[in-house]
């Protein structure tokens, strides 16, 4: 890293009175948002000294064991979370994570065999973080759609049950729609990558001193895994999910 | 032994109980009409029959068997219904006719349902309209014909001639009168009185959940 880009102590808190602009508006134009925004900005320089220092000491420690418990762990939140917005759906928490670990597993796996990333947790962390809740977000938009398909298509899966048809070619209709409601913001976050605003990740890389084309490479791993997770999520979730929509004897519930 | 019996069914939804102890006998080659007013729950009759529905009390057996030991598959393919609003699925007429091949993994036998469209008086360019460009009486009878394709040894008809004009609906009438006396078994919902009485060999008649009336016509 170039040690020029380094941020000092005192450029921060000079920095930190861009906060006192935000306040000043908001004095002046009677927006009441002075005790927020203090709370928020108090609360972001808590929250962040306090991650700092847990992640100075997830990346020190070097056993597989510690980071392979830590990305279960965050698994585990992200599918009780994704579970959340699918509250009607049976078993949810264990789809969900089954649903999120498979695609963290696969795309994870993918990516060491490429040697593009190591069993390392300065890596591993951030970047099963990024996988997992993105996974997160895909799910709570695929058990949304399928919830309220169920709802709304009750009489074409009827249809289609009274045909003879099993309960897949059923709702096949649905469950398409539903990985496609998954997936899309993904793909269209990919779309406009560079174009609409500079992502995230490449920024920190640029800003730390990395040239734009090698923070790109790590972009475009970025993108390839997120369009993975989320795909291989979205679709185990849904696959999963849309049986509990009936009982053992074929009926809509 | 009969067809299709119900045994003291009763049917409980989330909000109100909807039959209450019906028995009833369906034997092969019956013609059975079935009447009552809105909510009296004939539908909800025939869903039972189908299995689409299990009934919270009681027993339905289809052939002496408890239609729970079937599979629910083959059950529905045998004992086909078709409801009363028709949901036509996919973007053409053929998605629906090509449907119920599939599910069997077969090819559509397009002489069978040209067979069929003639019968029940649609063009055989139908096949490759849109289904939201066509009129209500020919989706009633597209879903009939959905319905047809793989001849069910029982029917249930849930008011299938609302969306017909006149000389349609005699039409189908005298299509589903013609597959009874080939063997067919069929119960069929309507509302109208003139319409109960024409074909049917008994005629049943619902209100609030409980048979009300049986009556033989034949």
């Amino acid at each position: 890293m170039n040690p020029g880009t380094t941020i000092s102590i005192s450029s921060l808190l000079i920095a930190s009175s861009l906060v006192a602009i935000s306040l000043l508006f908001s004095y002046y134009q009677k927006l009441g948002l002075e005790k927020e925004t203090i709370i928020s900005v108090g609360r972001a320089i808590i929250q962040l000294v306090l991650v700092g220092y847990i992640l100075e000491y997830i990346f020190g420690q070097k056993n597989p064991v510690f980071t392979t418990g830590l990305l279960m762990i965050m698994t585990f939140n992200a599918a009780y979370n994704a579970t959340k917005r699918g509250q009607n759906i049976k078993r949810g928490l264990l789809i969900s994570f089954v649903a999120i670990a498979a695609g963290t597993i696969i795309t994870l796996s993918i990516l060491l065999f490429s040697g593009a990333i190591h069993y390392e947790p300065f890596q591993i962390i951030p970047i099963g973080g990024m996988i997992i809740s993105n996974a997160m977000v895909a799910l709570g938009l695929c058990y949304r759609r399928l919830s309220t398909d169920f709802m709304d298509k009750r009489e074409e899966v009827e249809t289609k049950l009274a045909l003879g048809a099993d309960i897949l070619p059923a709702s096949i209709e649905i469950l398409k729609d539903s990985i496609r409601t998954g997936m899309l913001p993904t793909i269209d976050s990919a779309k406009t990558l560079g174009i609409v605003a500079l992502p995230g990740m490449m920024t920190g890389l640029i800003l730390a001193g990395v040239s734009p084309i090698m923070a790109i490479r790590y972009q475009l791993m970025v993108t390839f895994m997120m369009l993975s997770t989320t795909a291989i999520a979205s679709f185990t979730a849904c696959f999963l999910a849309y049986r509990t929509f009936f009982n053992q004897r074929k009926q809509l519930i | 032994m009969s067809l299709l019996e119900m045994q003291k069914v009763s049917y409980q939804n989330e909000k109100k109980l909807i039959l209450q102890e019906i028995s009833l006998k369906v034997a092969a080659g019956d013609f059975i009409s079935l009447v009552g007013p809105s909510g009296s729950g004939k539908s909800t009759i025939l869903k039972l029959c189908c299995h689409l529905l299990s009934p919270t009390q009681g027993k339905i057996l289809f052939k002496g068997k408890d239609i729970k030991q079937y599979n629910p598959l083959d059950l529905r393919r045998r004992i086909a219904y078709c409801a009363q609003t028709p949901y036509l699925f996919g973007e053409t007429v053929e998605d629906n006719f090509s449907f119920p091949y599939l599910i069997r993994k077969q090819k559509i036998d397009l002489a069978r349902v040209q067979t069929l469209l003639s019968r029940f008086n649609l063009d055989g360019k139908i096949l490759k309209n849109r289904v939201q460009s066509l009129s209500g009486g020919e989706k009633q009878r597209i879903a009939l014909i959905r319905t047809l394709l793989f001849k069910p040894e029982i029917l249930l008809l849930d008011e299938v001639t609302s969306a017909l004009d006149v000389a349609n609906t005699e039409l189908v009438e005298k299509e589903i009168y013609t597959l009874n006396q080939t063997g067919m078994t069929i119960l069929w919902v309507t509302h109208s009185p003139e319409q109960s009485r024409k074909y049917a060999n008994i005629l049943l008649s619902l209100e609030q959940g409980k048979i009300k009336t049986r009556e033989v016509l034949k």
